[in-house]
């Protein structure tokens, strides 16, 4: 008996500026997670995450991270992935400065 | 100060113009990221949590001003102003894009740096004791052994692909403030019955997973066997390391596996063979590295005034009784010069503070600059009579913080807030400690302490030897902090032992408040440290300050 798929969204990091980001629905690389697409069929992240990594020249190091539907779009689960969707806690640097 | 040969020049300078094609290679598509990947990391290139980031090596800590400014000049254009310094002695840029990486190296190699070997399975940037040439309890200046070292690993063929990543440390002084019982090769400097100079040699020290102490396979080893003997120890772990486990794989695994008896035989089986393979240029080219680390023309003037200064003023005191440590020249000091201002990120410092203390090193310090593997910077060299100036001018810049070896001079790793590796973070929890106790005016009470941090189990933060060490874990999704307590990183080496469970995140600094109080209620008197006490009284009283409240919360 497999466990039951969590829902995932594929992220990554931009290759040449090392940002993080996410793959959206209509096939975008977003820095935001909440305009990622929630992935709730195995198979289809499999397919997702091959899209991903065939795009070598945009984006290192694709994976699937686990994520939850939220109020605004997805949203992560894990700290480690909350914490790449803002930036470090030691400075107001990354996309929590960027994008405020 | 060492400056680059025509062969070192040539060489730094061959390896930028081939990096800065690979890079070119990475962005057309020519390579993919599993061929480049390598390729960057052997110039210390990584991708991390939130961007790249460029380590850099500072080999054994030693800067000039013309180097500290370059790196403040590097953070201001192609980072974002700031630089990490870390437990091995190099500076880490954050914030660095892929294409602009090949101009950083080229800034590095025009001050005579780079970022060759500063990750990869190969002889990493050899470090040393930070007070090296100006310590009272020196034996002998260990940089111009270091930098034969740094030469001879230095693109090594046999030593690029090691099983793993290898780190030598030396000091210079029987008193070791380079932790080299925790590196896979330490040096420290001994005499032998006769007066003469040379190295007990240990192997197979090491934190991370696997934390162990090193074993001494030599007590005493000539200066002149220093090379043959030390590519010895290379060569037998290159034979007989664990490849097919990567978790198996450092030198400390070998020489656990093999035994402490089997592998000194090994080495010196092994040395018999390569001792006269060296003919005395390694012994020429010490003599030449030598001339280069000669020591500054050290004034002679009275220090009676900053004896005056010292007994009027308190705040000069407070720090001048915390920052400095006894040069040899008694009219000198060495000073540290904290990075770990109350709620600072230890280790980093902005721009503006780099060039201050490029200017300070050169007014008051011989044109000399350190950097400690406590991720502090050093002035070796100020005369007594200029450090009321110096202390003042560091203090308008925020660099004046009076805490060197107390508590809140705490090592941390970048941990979960940068580092992909790590499991949680370590650098909020160095913050709130040191505000915590700073609001608690407490610190100076409790006195000699070394509070390490590390975000994950490989241990950059020296957790395992901390006299109080935390590891930050990722326990079923949230972050968990592990205590140690005992540990020692000095000539007396101690792993720490672990207290018991974790505490989560909002739980640690309260954990270590306890910790901390239970000591200042059993130590027999002031002067009597939380190391001292913790050898005295064990684990008990302190695991019972810790959990008894847990367990009295349960309760309730």
């Amino acid at each position: 008996m497999s466990r039951r798929f969590t829902a995932k969204v594929v992220t990554a990091n931009l290759l040449r500026e090392g940002d993080v980001v996410y793959l959206t629905a209509d096939d975008r690389w977003s820095p935001h997670h909440h305009e990622a697409e929630l992935i709730e069929d195995e198979a289809h992240g499999q397919m997702r995450l091959l899209h991903a990594t065939a795009q070598k020249l945009l984006v290192v190091g694709a994976y699937l991270a686990d994520a939850k539907p939220g109020a605004n779009g997805p949203e992560p689960t894990h700290f480690r992935e909350a914490f790449r969707t803002r930036g470090p806690s030691n400075y107001a640097h990354g996309k929590q400065a960027d994008f405020t | 100060m060492y400056s680059y040969s025509d062969f070192d020049e040539a060489f730094v300078r061959a390896r930028v113009s081939q990096f800065s094609q690979q890079v070119e290679r990475r962005l057309d598509g020519s390579l993919g990221e599993d061929e480049f990947r390598p390729l960057r990391l052997m110039n210390g290139l990584y991708l991390q949590l939130h961007a790249y980031m460029l380590r850099v090596a500072i080999p054994y800590g030693t800067l000039s001003p013309h180097q500290m400014r370059q790196l403040a000049l590097i953070a201001d254009t192609w980072d974002k102003g700031y630089g990490h310094f870390t437990t091995r002695q190099n500076i880490q840029f954050n914030w660095p894009k892929l294409p602009d990486v090949p101009a950083i190296l080229s800034a590095l190699a025009d001050v005579e740096m780079h970022a060759i070997q500063t990750s990869g399975n190969c002889v990493r940037n050899v470090t040393a004791d930070h007070f090296a040439g100006a310590a009272a309890d020196e034996i002998a200046d260990p940089r111009p052994y270091a930098e034969l070292l740094r030469q001879w690993s230095t693109d090594h063929p046999e030593f690029q692909f090691l099983p793993r990543k290898f780190k030598i440390a030396i000091t210079g002084s029987p008193n070791d403030r380079a932790v080299t019982r925790a590196h896979d090769i330490g040096l420290r400097m001994v005499r032998n019955a006769a007066g003469e100079p040379g190295f007990e040699v240990m192997v197979g020290g090491g934190l991370g997973r696997t934390p162990m102490i090193g074993v001494t396979v030599r007590d005493f080893l000539p200066e002149a066997d220093l090379l043959p003997y030390v590519e010895a120890v290379l060569s037998v772990y290159n034979t007989l390391g664990r490849r097919d486990n990567k978790y198996k794989a450092r030198i400390k695994i070998t020489v656990h596996e093999t035994g402490a008896e089997e592998i000194t035989r090994m080495i010196e089986a092994r040395f018999a063979e390569l001792r006269p393979l060296f003919g005395g240029n390694d012994m020429k080219l010490l003599e030449e590295i030598r001339a280069a680390f000669a020591p500054p023309a050290f004034r002679n003037a009275p220090v009676d005034g900053h004896d005056a200064f010292y007994k009027a003023d308190p705040v000069f005191r407070s720090w001048a009784d915390t920052n400095l440590t006894a040069h040899r020249n008694a009219q000198y000091a060495i000073v540290t010069i904290s990075l770990k201002a109350h709620g600072a990120t230890p280790g980093d410092a902005t721009s503006d503070q780099m060039r201050l203390m490029a200017d300070l090193a050169e007014r008051y310090g011989h044109g000399d600059l350190r950097i400690s593997h406590e991720q502090n910077v050093i002035l070796p060299h100020v005369h007594k009579s200029d450090l009321p100036s110096l202390h003042a001018a560091l203090v308008q810049a925020g660099l004046g913080t009076a805490n060197v070896g107390l508590l809140s001079d705490i090592i941390a790793c970048p941990g979960m807030d940068y580092c992909a590796l790590a499991t949680a973070r370590s650098i909020p929890v160095a913050q709130e400690l040191a505000t915590h106790f700073e609001a608690l005016k407490l610190e100076h009470e409790i006195g000699p302490l070394k509070i390490k941090i590390s975000g994950c189990i490989n241990a950059c933060g020296h957790h395992h030897v901390g006299h109080i060490g935390i590891l930050g874990l990722d326990r079923a999704g949230v972050e968990n902090y592990q205590i140690t307590l005992g540990g020692d990183g000095t000539e007396t080496a101690v792993i720490g032992d672990k207290t018991g469970p974790g505490f989560a995140y909002t739980e640690i600094v309260p954990a270590i408040e306890r910790i901390l109080r239970a000591y200042l209620g059993l130590r027999q008197e002031p002067s009597e440290t939380f190391l001292q006490a913790f050898r005295r009284v064990g684990m008990e009283p302190f695991k019972a300050a810790l959990y008894e409240v847990e367990g009295e919360k349960d309760a309730a």
